[in-house]
């Protein structure tokens, strides 16, 4: 009976290990594969972009300061075709901007509540609810923003149109509280128990643990819940597009309508037709968008690099 | 260590089943939309896009067109006229929508990229209106007021300019109302009332033809332009003089036929060379009573039918 088995045992190893390691080495290379395709990705979609957007810069009506620093957008005109993105990329600046000084405050006072003031029981139901706002898809927020927004904006505020900076900066900010809070959360969990029992052994109270331990010592990802917001919030285009107006300008307010580059990129390249200066430029304002988010990631790597050093 | 060898063998065994199973599910799938394919080869599909002004019509057309050929599918998407002519140059649909005339630029593109000349049937006739929230007591307005509310460098941007104030509002800034560059009526009202110029930033450019008499219809201090099939209570239709001085005269239908209306203007349908098959029948029918009857239904003037379009 036991020679039996040994003789099986002895004419299945052989098979058994090439088997498995067969599989191993496959399930390893779709891995490495899976690793590498992120790269392969980003390279590609920079390559086409690039690629797409090169053209512009030997056209005539084009010029690089103007791009930047012009606020006139006239990418159809008859009589004077002019490029100018300011009034765009300003407004982006100051919808995120608008949208984080409401979420932040909101987003970490939401957070540390969950993680050092309720009970478990509130804490789960809490956690669910903010993540089904995360679910909520932009379109969605952009219709609430078109239609329940704006007119409560009008009824308060009496501005003419309901549609404007205010209104986009606070569906941003509802869009982008779940993923400051989320991570922010996961932040103070990570601040370890034995910091918060010395300070109350010290005798402090509660809002001094916060304020003096915990604030502190969860420092970089806090910092990263909040750009991680902001990269959200510049990113976001549905939304804004629908709850912003769409007027391009300077806003001297935040009742007055602005446009974003999102916005614009998604409601002007479907017209143009491929291959026209118009065309380019949407492209070159994609890049414009790229090296927006890139730099506040990099700021982001750069301070959370200067805070591990101290 | 037997047994550790064997759940090994387990695993690689159900690890191998698995991807038995998942290969076949695909397979099935596969075979599963090929059958559905080859159901669908039956029935014919025309794609039609463009004008927003036109999209409701073109979607009552299609229903109705259901009823009379069961086995002819059309698929209706707006976007602009800008947008459904870009895509009938490259070749992607059937059939372009537009409440502008092709540019000769584009003709072109159209026949470099497919080789065929785009073909222009006129289905209907549309006054552009000039839309005011219905609390406004303004009821005429001239070619050239508009244009210095609207053109760019044009100096009027306050009601009392007009010589109206708005009761129950103390803001006096005229909200303008626009289209996104793409619209047929953009261009239209661009070329008829700015003469080609540009116009003045900072409007709101709405997405679709509704859109703009919705927001008219919530703002008392706008004024804005679409078509004449999307008057609502809430809103007024102006009457236009052609030049300051002359009788302004109001949108209506027999004003649009004898174009005593200045806005009046031609809706288009465009294909690629001359229709063959189930598109030529859809445009035929289109342009026979039944279709005309829809385009009346929908408050747009019907195309003058004893006259053959080609």
């Amino acid at each position: 009976m036991n020679d039996t088995a040994d003789s099986t045992l002895k004419n299945t190893l052989p098979q058994r290990q090439f088997l498995s390691i067969a599989m191993e080495n496959l399930l390893e290379l779709i891995i490495r594969l899976s690793g590498i395709s992120a790269i392969i990705f980003v390279l590609a979609i920079f390559f086409f972009v690039f690629r797409e957007a090169l053209p512009i810069f030997f056209s005539d009506h084009f010029d690089l300061a103007k791009f930047l620093f012009n606020t006139q957008w006239y990418p159809t005109s008859e009589v004077n075709v002019r490029y100018g993105t300011f009034a765009l990329t300003f407004g982006s600046i100051s919808v995120t901007f608008l949208a984080m000084i409401i979420a932040v405050p909101f987003g970490l006072g939401s957070a540390i509540f969950i993680s050092e003031f309720c009970g478990p029981k509130m804490k789960e139901s809490l956690k669910i609810i903010i993540e089904l706002l995360a679910a909520i898809p932009s379109v969605v927020w952009g219709f609430i923003g078109l239609t329940v927004m704006s007119r409560i904006i009008v009824s308060l505020t009496g501005a003419p149109v309901g549609v404007n900076l205010l209104n986009g900066g606070l569906i941003l900010a509802l869009m982008s509280v779940p993923i400051i809070v989320s991570i922010s959360e996961d932040a103070l969990k990570a601040v370890p128990d034995s910091y918060r029992e010395a300070a109350l052994a010290l005798g402090a109270t509660k809002w001094q643990i916060i304020y003096r331990v915990l604030l502190p010592s969860a420092k970089n990802g806090l910092l990263a819940a909040v750009l991680l917001g902001i990269g959200r919030a510049v990113g976001e285009t549905m939304a804004v597009l629908m709850a912003t107006g769409h007027a391009v300008q300077i806003p001297h307010g935040p009742l007055d309508s602005v446009r974003t580059l999102t916005a614009n990129i998604a409601a002007e390249l479907g017209e143009a037709s491929a291959g026209s200066d118009h065309y380019h430029v949407l492209f070159l304002t994609g890049i414009l968008l790229f090296i927006i988010t890139f730099a506040v990631n990099l700021t982001a790597d750069l301070v959370i690099r200067g805070i591990r050093r101290k | 260590m037997q047994t550790h060898r064997s759940t090994h063998l387990c695993h690689s065994i159900m690890l191998s089943a698995l991807m038995i199973a998942v290969t076949g599910i695909l397979f099935l799938a596969g075979c599963q939309k090929g059958d559905e394919q080859q159901a669908k080869s039956e029935v014919t599909t025309i794609q039609l896009k463009g004008s927003d002004t036109l999209v409701n019509v073109a979607q009552a057309w299609a229903e109705a067109y259901k009823k009379v050929a069961p086995t002819v599918d059309v698929e209706v998407s707006g976007g602009g006229s800008g947008v459904g002519i870009a895509a009938l140059v490259k070749g992607t649909i059937d059939i372009a929508s537009a409440s502008r005339n092709i540019k000769p630029q584009e003709m072109e593109t159209a026949k470099r990229n497919t080789g065929k000349d785009t073909k222009d049937f006129t289905v209907g006739y549309d006054a552009l209106a000039v839309y005011v929230h219905k609390d406004n007591p303004l009821n005429e307005i001239s070619i050239d007021q508009l244009a210095a509310i609207f053109a760019e460098g044009g100096t009027v941007t306050k009601w009392s300019q007009m010589g109206v104030t708005i009761p129950g509002v103390s803001d006096d800034e005229i909200v303008r109302i626009s289209r996104q560059s793409s619209s047929g009526t953009y261009e239209f009202f661009r070329e008829h009332v700015l003469n080609k110029q540009d116009f003045k930033l900072g409007s709101r450019d709405m997405n679709g033809s509704k859109e703009v008499v919705e927001l008219i219809s919530n703002t008392k201090t706008a004024i804005g332009y679409s078509g004449m099939g999307y008057a609502t209570p809430s809103v007024k239709m102006l009457c236009i003089s052609p030049k300051p001085g002359e009788p302004a005269c109001p949108p209506t239908i027999e004003n649009t036929l004898t174009k005593k209306y200045a806005l009046a203007r031609s809706l288009h349908l465009y294909t690629l060379g001359d229709p063959e098959g189930a598109v030529k029948q859809y445009i035929d029918w289109i342009l026979s009573v039944p279709g005309q009857k829809i385009l009346e239904e929908n408050g747009y003037v019907p195309a003058d039918v004893a006259k053959p379009a080609n």
